[in-house]
């Protein structure tokens, strides 16, 4: 397969959460802020790689039956070392994911991707996909938490642009996560439309 | 390769390896980063201690104190400068917050004036009760600050009961919590420092 539209369906064709909408509950807890959005999207990513890349390694010697619960105990494992990793170098933004970090153990995006992706593929496709959908989830969830944290605190990556007076405090709050997350499902969906 | 077959030993074995194989993976991180958590969540500690008080020498050692009220000690890390006691840093808490617990460091002074507070841990609203880390020591606003004040003077409960605190616009259950804890660690070192009195 070709290794380079492998790679580009999950940023924008397939974009695990603005066209296949999977792993919502994180995309819409962490994104108040875009520095959260951005640290949950990368160890999100690391974790797909990484999990797609030994599940297409393992994937004849597992049987059928035992398929899931394999999966997810190879998952638990990196999302376990990205979450000790995370304690000890990058305590502040540890502390506000919280509990979102061993929450990515059943994030649909990543058991989906194995399901659907890696049990099927050799590694190198199956490590490209990862990327690719690791990425376009990145992507996402640093322009959702740029648009809430810019409308609902006046700041981006905590830079001020305004002052907290004129800030609308609905989008830092969950109702304005719905709010952002469906126009951007909208306007991705034209786009899509449009190229086909 | 052929897929294996879903066999009772087949099964039993891929599961085996594969928890074994994770297992061993996850004590050698464990080990890696063990030494570097430690070192995280201290300095997160004495960082929160250096910020709330006068500046001091040393740290005496560590007290636990068991207020009236409430389930848990709290720890008092008593400040030295030249040999005499210029301040308490109290780690104290509440469990009322809008989301659960509250972890606060305050500082004390020997009269018992708070001298700063670094909020270590908690779960609000943010943009609501997040704000919390900086309102309580707003200078320019003298019904919010709580620096300079004591408990055994002010009344450390929220404007809408009573008290002599503003709280947090639209977090007063925030408010209430932070003041609790607040109110909690005055009444630590206030019960140390009778103790050491009596003695």
């Amino acid at each position: 397969m070709n290794q380079m539209s492998n790679f580009t369906k999950g940023l924008l064709r397939e974009n695990p959460i603005l066209v296949l909408i999977l792993g919502t509950c994180p995309t819409l807890g962490v994104t108040s802020s875009a520095a959260n959005g951005l640290g949950m999207g990368l160890a999100t990513t690391f974790v797909l790689v990484m999990s797609n890349l030994v599940i297409s390694l393992v994937k004849s010697q597992i049987p059928d039956k035992v398929r899931i619960p394999s999966f997810i105990v190879i998952i638990a494992a990196f999302v376990t070392v990205v979450e000790l990793v995370m304690q000890a170098y990058t305590p502040g933004l540890f502390k506000s994911l919280g509990i979102f970090i061993p929450l990515i153990v059943v994030n649909c995006i990543v058991l989906g991707r194995a399901e659907a992706f890696a049990s099927k593929n050799n590694p190198l496709s199956s490590i490209v996909d990862g990327l690719g959908m690791g990425l376009g989830f990145t992507g996402a969830l640093v322009i959702l938490g740029s648009i809430r944290e810019l409308l609902g605190n006046g700041t981006l990556f905590s830079f001020r642009f305004y002052p907290e007076n004129y800030t609308t405090l609905l989008f830092v709050l969950a109702p304005g996560a719905f709010i952002v997350l469906g126009y951007m499902i909208a306007i991705v969906q034209k786009i899509n439309k449009a190229k086909k | 390769m052929k897929q294996r077959e879903s066999t009772f030993i087949n099964m039993v074995g891929a599961l085996l390896v594969v928890t074994l194989v994770s297992g061993a993976l996850l004590g050698f991180v464990h080990q890696m980063t063990k030494s570097a958590i430690d070192l995280a969540r201290e300095k997160a500690q004495s960082d929160a201690i250096a910020s709330v008080l006068p500046p001091f020498d040393e740290l005496a050692p560590t007290l636990k104190v068991l207020p009236e009220e409430g389930a848990d000690s709290i720890e008092i890390f008593p400040a030295l400068a030249q040999g005499h006691i210029v301040g308490y840093a109290v780690k104290s808490y509440s469990n009322n917050g809008f989301s659960g617990f509250i972890s606060v460091m305050a500082g004390v002074d020997t009269l018992g004036n708070f001298t700063g507070y670094e909020v270590l841990e908690h779960k609000e609203t943010p943009g609501l009760g997040s704000k919390m880390g900086d309102w309580f020591r707003n200078k320019e606003k003298e019904g919010q600050n709580v620096i300079g004040k004591s408990p055994g003077s002010v009344n450390f409960t929220v404007s809408k009961d009573g008290g002599d605190i503003d709280a947090i616009t639209a977090s007063t259950i925030t408010s209430r919590a932070f003041l609790e804890a607040l109110r909690r660690a005055h009444q630590g070192v206030t019960t140390l420092s009778e103790k050491n009195h009596g003695e």
